[in-house]
């Protein structure tokens, strides 16, 4: 499934904190932005070479602000390159694509009382839980843990909308959260939503398993998996055709492109309708469907163009 | 106004409900081949050609007028075919937004909407309805928001919460069911509402289904046909009230059978409600009488095939068993064997 996806200028780029930046974003039709839940995040679309970089970043701002969207980016040094493109090539004016909101980090409505932590960056997540929360006069508390004071860069806004209720843990002073016993002797009904580095959201995770906290109660922040993918080539052994399925495209829609008529229904890898079938693969399928049994796929006979694709050379199919 | 509403047709007593050719010819027949198996038949819920069912997010037709009052009597009689959990009031409000923008986008010469920040205006002109609210404060409603704007759209509806990696069914105006209670399956999850559904589960139809439906995205809605049989064409055909229709089913007769015997579409739609994070599921129905579904000879044969292959356990699920000799017997002059290429096309 690519997602619909809106043109939009950066209207402004605030430096929060060294290596933190904030873009903010509007639509270039002059529309108004959807309206979106807390935890949700859009993809970026980044002009780094020939082909775009997606990367996903959560929403921070305040949903009923229509005309504007907020996200904020840590510079990564390691990374491929999104982040980074972010910090050293936007400028205020540029446009870019994005899709519309995913929530994969949902609150939990039937909740009783909510528990949300962040670590460093991943308040950006938190923030617009915080404000979904306070709108809707939930009980909950914050705890807001960064490296050292300069990086605590929503804590005003985060009072502002939960006075009493945040939480700051400073690195540099030495203090940390105990998920132990921020965890310990929780009534039923109160759940856990955790985004931050890797290491912490696990030390999270383990010690509520370990105080017989449900799974279901324990949430961290998701992404969206990427829908587009490396290019590979096809060749079309019914109608002779030869092409290459660009990175931005799914494999049915490159056929589609190619004016060749491929059954489809659901075009999310769950009905089937699309199954074709693979003469020859030089590299791995890539499966990424709901519907062939292990079977299928281990045969390596069998692929959902929908939303499958090829790792390496080329594949030939039946069609 | 384009749609010429037959403001007096009963779905109860009477039954005076009947289609016009225009409304036959638009009906949604589900059979694209001579033999039915369930199956994800999901797909983009995205504009389908000028006057057909797929045409607007929410189809409105001659029957509109009807259907809602068909509904009021229901709700008047039992006020517990609209349910709603405490938590679904972003939810109800996502949905009235929904509705609202879509009609009056769809239908301008029927519905109007103005907004001025939060001060909202609805007009509904086939229903006679002027309403100034604010949205997102229910008090300035006649009524819930969910139980409002449902009183004034076609179709079944049920909202989804999704959570723990499914989805439960917790709010609900459900008046035209095909047999099922929205007062029995209320809070239950995907699975478990499925319970009763034979074969579909073996064939990890449910599975597949949630799956698709958990990652389905804001603005891009996806859609499905299910159907049954029903003697008379009664919306209110639900577990609380069989006494009043279940009889029905023995009623029916050689001479009688084109008359009685209606085959009802439904056109479910699910949508990513964006507040909420919710799921809205509408279940628009059909109904079309045999004589009326005969007036094109490909579907009298189409429909004759289905259900002469239909598998047992399927006909006995949909309540079909005690009429479906005489109908497939009133079926079967249509039908002289011709060969139908696949597609639901009337022609
Ligand atoms: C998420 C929203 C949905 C709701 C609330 C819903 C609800 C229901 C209910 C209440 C029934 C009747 C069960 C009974 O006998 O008590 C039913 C039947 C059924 N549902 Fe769903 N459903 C949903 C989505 C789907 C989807 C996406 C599929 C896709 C395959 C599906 C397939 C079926 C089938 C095959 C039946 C049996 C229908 C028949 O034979 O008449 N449902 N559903
Ligand atoms: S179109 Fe449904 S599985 Fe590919």
């Amino acid at each position: 499934m690519s997602s619909a996806s809106l043109n939009v200028e950066i209207r402004r780029i605030r430096e929060l904190a060294p290596g933190i930046r904030e873009f903010s974003l509007s639509r270039t039709d002059g529309e108004d932005f959807p309206v979106y839940s807390g935890g949700s995040h859009i993809v970026l679309s980044l002009p780094l070479g020939e082909r775009p970089h997606r990367n996903p970043y959560s929403l921070l701002g305040d949903p009923t602000v229509r005309d504007t969207w907020r996200v904020a980016v840590r510079k990564q040094e390691e990374s491929r390159g999104g982040s980074r493109w972010l910090h050293e090539q936007a400028r205020e004016g540029m446009r870019i694509d994005i899709s519309a909101p995913v929530n994969l980090f949902p609150l939990i409505r039937t909740g009783r009382r909510h528990i949300l932590v962040a670590g460093g960056i991943g308040i950006t997540p938190i923030l617009s839980q915080a404000r979904e929360l306070a709108r809707l006069g939930a009980d909950f508390e914050v705890h807001y843990a960064y490296r050292g004071p300069e990086y605590g860069v929503f804590s005003d806004e985060l009072e502002a909308l939960a006075p009493g209720r945040v939480h700051h843990y400073v690195q540099s002073r030495r203090e940390q959260i105990e998920f132990g016993s921020l965890l310990a002797g929780r009534p039923l009904g109160t759940h856990f939503y955790i985004c931050g580095p890797a290491g912490m959201v696990a030390a999270s995770m383990n010690a509520g398993k370990s105080l017989g906290w449900p799974e279901s109660h324990l949430h961290s922040e998701q992404f969206l998996a990427p829908t587009g993918g490396e290019p590979f080539d096809v060749k079309l052994a019914l109608s002779g055709k030869a092409f290459t399925v660009p990175s931005d495209l799914s494999l049915l829609e490159a056929i589609e492109q190619q004016g060749v008529d491929a059954p489809y229904l659901c075009r999310g890898g769950a009905c089937g309708q699309c199954e074709l079938e693979v003469l020859g693969a030089e590299g791995e399928l890539i499966h990424h469907d709901l519907y062939l049994s292990a079977d299928e796929r281990a045969s390596g006979k069998k692929i959902m163009p929908c939303v499958s694709r090829l790792k390496g050379g080329c594949l030939t199919l039946n069609l | 106004m384009s749609i010429a509403f037959k403001p007096d047709e009963t779905f109860r007593g009477d039954y005076t409900y009947r289609n016009s050719p225009a409304a036959i010819r638009r009906f949604p027949f589900p059979f694209h081949q001579d033999q039915y198996m369930y199956s994800v038949n999901m797909e983009p819920h995205t504009k389908g050609p000028a006057g057909s069912v797929f045409e607007n997010a929410f189809d409105i037709d001659e029957h509109y007028i009807a259907e809602m009052r068909d509904r009021a009597i229901t709700l008047e009689r039992d006020p517990g075919r609209c349910v709603s959990l405490p938590h679904m009031m972003d939810a109800e409000w996502d949905t009235l937004e929904l509705i609202m923008e879509s009609l009056s986008r769809d239908y301008p010469d029927m519905f109007t909407l103005a907004k001025d920040g939060a001060r909202w205006s609805w007009i509904n002109r086939p229903l006679g309805i002027e309403q100034t609210f604010t949205f997102g404060d229910a008090a300035t409603l006649p009524c819930p928001p969910f139980e409002y704007i449902t009183r004034q759209c076609q179709g079944d509806f049920v909202i989804m919460d999704q959570r723990d990696n499914d989805l439960f069914a917790d709010a609900g105006m459900i008046t035209s069911q095909a047999d099922w209670s929205l007062m029995f399956d209320a809070g239950m999850s995907f699975m478990e509402w499925h319970g009763p559904v034979p074969l579909a589960h073996e064939l990890g139809v449910f599975e597949r289904a949630l799956k698709y439906l958990l990652m389905l995205q804001q603005g891009r809605p996806v859609r499905r046909l299910n159907w049954t049989m029903t003697i008379n064409p009664r919306l209110d055909t639900s577990p609380e009230t069989y006494p009043e229709w279940g009889p029905d089913r023995a009623s029916v007769t050689p001479d009688n059978v084109g008359d009685k015997v209606h085959l009802r579409v439904e056109l479910q739609a699910l949508f990513r409600l964006p507040r909420s994070n919710g799921m809205l599921f509408s279940i628009r129905g059909y109904l079309a009488s045999m004589n009326e579904l005969a007036t094109y000879p490909r579907w009298a044969k189409r429909l004759h095939r289905v259900l002469s292959t239909l598998p047992n356990e399927l006909a006995e699920y949909k309540g079909l068993v005690r009429y479906k000799p005489t109908t497939l017997e009133w079926l079967s002059k249509f039908d002289d064997g011709e060969v139908l290429p696949a597609g639901t096309q009337p022609e």
